[in-house]
């Protein structure tokens, strides 16, 4: 094998930060290379490097690009030496069709009049290649977010590709997505591309990966071959410890029941008759960590907000009890009122001010508590904000900094924060550890813990099966808007999860044995 | 990356940057008259007509800031002042009410336009800019109606006491008037308390405080001024009432925003409007609320400028609009919403004041006066968004 790319002792440093130091990285023609490391490791500022972000001259050490020094002054230079990164945030324009996107900044035209046929054809051909059966045509917004990964794809394939980096190519995706991402990955490798990915999802690198890079806190941390890569070795040089325990140690005493929803079901708020949500019944009970599994799209987070204020859907209709008693929760402030909580899977859209301050994010959904009548007792704020920094360990210089300048992590504990102030006895956690480091996951586990252990109850959902399994005591499974099983701690397994997604015919639910 | 270190001069630095920038015209045109050879700039007189000239800004503003705060834009209030101006020219002219009545008539009718303007946009999600586009044609328009094309005037002089009265002078001192040193005297003891107040609340904290110098040399300047101004118009006529108007509502509508629980939720609103309501914030309301705000607001401003200039005319309030944005601006709130305060707000319609007469004494004519404002504004923007990227 040959090396297609070398980066020697790259060091970036931001006003105040080391992103980089002195950071090396090989790349092998023809591999499939994993850089792994937890956010803020610097990761995606060494692909930046790479991609001419940063232009040659704002950082020191060198490249190696087939052997020569690359010097990129922007993106498009490296982009017509065939390195083409794709983001996490996928730079599609929604508005436009497939075709228009493909070709953006590369159109198929002569003397600046573009020939569509031309375009169609090819997007046609490419499209092909990724395995993407849509008319060139199609509106990029209508589709999903998978689709529109593969359309990025196909996008740096019509720029004659030679290394592709993909920056967390699944984070948005659900498993058969990004089952199909991963083949799309082995397929081009056997076409001859090389690529990089950015991942956080373990179980994906060992699959796709030949090789593994390390990177945390800026430096790397050690360079694994295939047959080393295992996820405890890699976890543990992530992390810089041994983690021989992912999730807490937990022993659960469920009391009495706390919450419980019965036949709720609810409309689509824009297309009429389409029902979300279908007679959905579940119940949590005090101290009871319980999980609702299901593939993306399936209502999960449709019936979580429909229940909390009915911030979605229409047509609402069903009971909500809380110590058996029925309770109102047609308003956000009433369910809040009603002791229950909801913890957006979208913090930055629908959890935080992000260019607010720590502490004015926290006090946000009760400031009746930080005031008397209705003036603000700012000290009073101050203490909540100090208290809640300490109890749930927020990173930061203080609570006067805006949430914008923190770590995913950080983030998902001022929110946290946020509704704990509340006291809620029922938390709804949707997706709590998404786009969070694996340390940082582990510290919101405990966080979940403990929550229980003062005998809240919390109903989490979520994506990633492993934390389902390690963290509840009931899982319920979810498809198509409607409860299809449960299963409890000691019977729950991935298998059985998605054996009860699988068999789902539309019409059976209850307890599985 | 995570760790992003925080400017020593932190939130502090754009407001001591708008006060130093007004301080710079001021000291400006001083200079530019007294090498004219004209009398004195900072005159008596002068600073009167400062703050009756450019009160109905002031005004403006204060509720365009709730507006912007909140991610809306209100271009109706030009049109709606007019109109209510003519609403109370109407009402007191040819119907004959007596002030103390025509006063709340007209804000209540502001209300109601503010209203009727606000359901569409909280409520129906109809853009603000079409909606107040629509007012600003509509009210105009009624504006045109109600007077008949006609300007309708005089008006008793209490309600001319509104716009070009003083306050009494209890002390029956007289010269000096000595109400207006006793309030300034008053105003400048405020000034020091709450500043030193709200340090002491940052050092318990452990926010990195301002360093002293900057504080006292700032506290200095608003103190020394505020005694100037307050001297100079205390040796004249005394406080004009349309300052304490003035004072009185930037006081309140300051401590509204930075002090209740109403006025952070403005703020959540338009820094993030789906997190404010999913953290049980009546969004609608809110967005409502401001409009009805503007409205009544809009109708006092409209009852002062028709009382400074004793008659309601078709023509009156064309451009308030822009005027009362440009401040929100200069005052350095966000286009994007969420972000902004009402000291920035006056400021920023203070530095516009000062700049219309210090042309105007200077002789510019009126088609560079634009044309510099323009410039100033574009320049207070960009001094912004340079900020915040470096």
């Amino acid at each position: 094998m040959t090396t297609l790319l070398e980066m020697r002792e790259i060091t970036k440093v931001f006003p105040g930060v080391k992103a980089l130091d002195r950071v090396s990285l090989t790349v092998e023609a023809g591999e499939i290379h994993a850089i792994c490391g937890e956010n803020g490791a610097g990761k995606s500022t060494l692909m930046k490097v790479l991609s001419g972000v940063y232009p040659h001259g704002s950082f020191e050490g060198e490249i190696l690009y087939d052997g020569a020094p690359l010097r990129n002054r922007s993106i498009r230079d490296s982009e017509d030496k065939g390195i083409i990164i794709i983001h996490q945030e996928l730079a599609l324009i929604p508005l436009l069709s497939i075709a228009e996107n493909l070709f953006m900044g590369n159109e198929v035209a002569s003397r600046g009049v573009i020939s569509w046929p031309a375009a169609f054809k090819r997007t046609e051909e490419l499209l092909r290649q990724v395995g993407l059966n849509e008319p060139p045509g199609a509106i990029v917004g209508k589709l999903g977010v998978g689709k529109q990964q593969l359309i990025e794809i196909a996008k740096a394939l019509s720029k004659n590709v030679r290394l592709l980096i993909l920056d967390e190519p699944t984070a948005a995706l659900q498993e058969a997505d990004a089952d199909r991402l991963l083949d799309l990955m082995l397929e081009l490798k056997a076409r001859g591309v090389t690529q990089i990915i950015i991942s956080h999802k373990l179980n994906e690198i060992s699959r796709v990966a030949d090789r593994i890079t390390v990177i945390r806190d800026g430096t790397t941390v050690s360079t694994l071959s295939k047959d080393e890569i295992s996820e405890d070795r890699i976890i543990k040089d992530m992390v810089g410890r041994d983690m021989a325990h992912r999730y807490p140690e937990r022993e659960s005493h469920p009391g009495e029941v706390l919450f419980e929803v019965e036949n709720w079901s609810c409309w689509h708020p824009e297309q009429a008759g389409r029902q979300m949500i279908k007679d959905v019944s579940l119940n949590v009970r005090k101290g009871e960590i319980v999980g609702i599994a299901g593939l993306m799209g399936t209502g999960r987070t449709e019936l979580a907000m429909s229940i909390f204020g009915r911030s979605y859907g229409k047509g609402h209709q069903g009971t909500v009890r809380m110590h058996g008693k029925p309770v109102d929760v047609s308003t956000v402030s009433k369910a809040i009122a009603a002791g229950i909580s909801y913890v957006t899977e979208d913090r930055k859209a629908l959890g935080l001010i992000l260019d607010e301050p720590i502490v004015k994010n926290i006090s946000l959904a009760n400031l009746a508590g930080v005031a008397q009548r209705w003036v603000l007792d700012k000290r009073r704020e101050m203490q909540v904000a100090e208290s809640y920094r300490k109890q749930l360990a927020i990173r930061t210089p203080g609570v006067q900094q805006k949430v914008v300048n923190l770590s995913g992590g950080n983030q998902q504990k001022v929110v946290l924060s946020k509704w704990l102030f509340t006291d809620p006895e029922l938390l709804i956690l949707d997706e709590p550890t998404r786009g969070i480091d694996v340390g940082a996951k582990f510290e919101i586990y405990t966080i979940m813990k403990d929550l229980a252990d003062q005998g809240r109850g919390i109903l989490m959902i979520s994506s990633e099966m492993p934390e389902l399994l390690g963290m509840c005591d009931r899982i319920y499974v979810m498809n198509e808007g409607r409860i299809v099983g449960e299963l409890a701690r000691g019977e729950a397994s991935q298998e059985r999860i998605m054996a009860l997604i699988v068999t789902d015919n539309g019409k059976t639910t209850g307890k599985v044995a | 990356m995570a760790d992003v270190k925080t400017n020593p001069l932190g939130s502090h630095l754009r407001e001591n940057g708008m006060l130093l920038a007004l301080v710079a015209i001021v000291v400006l045109f001083s200079i530019l008259v007294a090498m004219q050879g004209k009398p004195m700039f900072l005159q008596a007189p002068n600073i009167t007509n400062i703050f009756l000239q450019n009160g109905h800004v002031i005004i403006l503003a204060l509720g365009m800031l709730l507006i912007i705060v909140s991610g809306h834009i209100d271009l109706s209030v030009g049109s709606v002042a007019a109109f209510t101006g003519a609403v109370a020219a109407w009402l007191t002219v040819t119907h004959k009410l007596p002030v103390y009545a025509v006063i709340p008539l007209t804000l209540i009718v502001g209300g109601l336009i503010g209203a009727a303007q606000g359901y569409w946009v909280a409520y129906w999600r109809i853009p603000s800019f079409i909606v107040t586009l629509a007012g600003m044609l509509v009210f105009r328009g009624a504006t045109l109606w109600l007077l008949g094309g006609q300007n309708i005037g005089p008006f008793p002089r209490e309600f001319q006491a509104m716009s070009s009265g003083f306050i009494p002078d209890l002390t029956g001192l007289m010269k000096p008037h000595g109400l207006t040193l006793i309030i300034t005297a008053l105003a400048i003891g405020v000034v020091i308390w709450i500043g030193l107040r709200s340090r002491a609340r940052d050092a318990e904290f452990g926010i990195t405080p301002e360093p002293a110098g900057l504080f006292w040399g700032r506290t200095l300047i608003i103190a020394a001024a505020t005694a100037f101004v307050g001297w100079q118009l205390a040796s004249f006529r005394g406080l004009p009432n349309v300052l304490i108007v003035l004072a009185v509502l930037t006081v309140l509508y300051a401590f509204f925003t930075e002090n209740t629980v109403q006025g952070r939720r403005i703020y959540a609103v338009g820094g993030n409007e789906k997190a404010a309501k999913l953290s049980g914030i009546r969004t609608e309301r809110l967005v409502f609320f401001c409009f009805v705000n503007m409205g009544m607001l809009a109708a006092l401003a409209g009852m002062m400028v028709t009382a400074r200039l004793n008659s309601a005319t078709p023509k009156a309030g064309t451009g308030f609009e822009l005027d009362a944005i440009a401040a929100v601006f200069i005052g350095g709130a966000s286009m994007a919403g969420g972000s902004g305060k009402i000291v920035g707000v006056v400021i920023g319609a203070l530095i516009m004041g000062v700049m219309n007469m210090g042309m105007s004494i200077l002789g510019v004519g009126i088609d560079y006066q634009q044309m510099i404002k323009g410039l100033v504004l574009l320049a207070a923007v960009i001094f912004d968004v340079y900020n915040k990227t470096k």
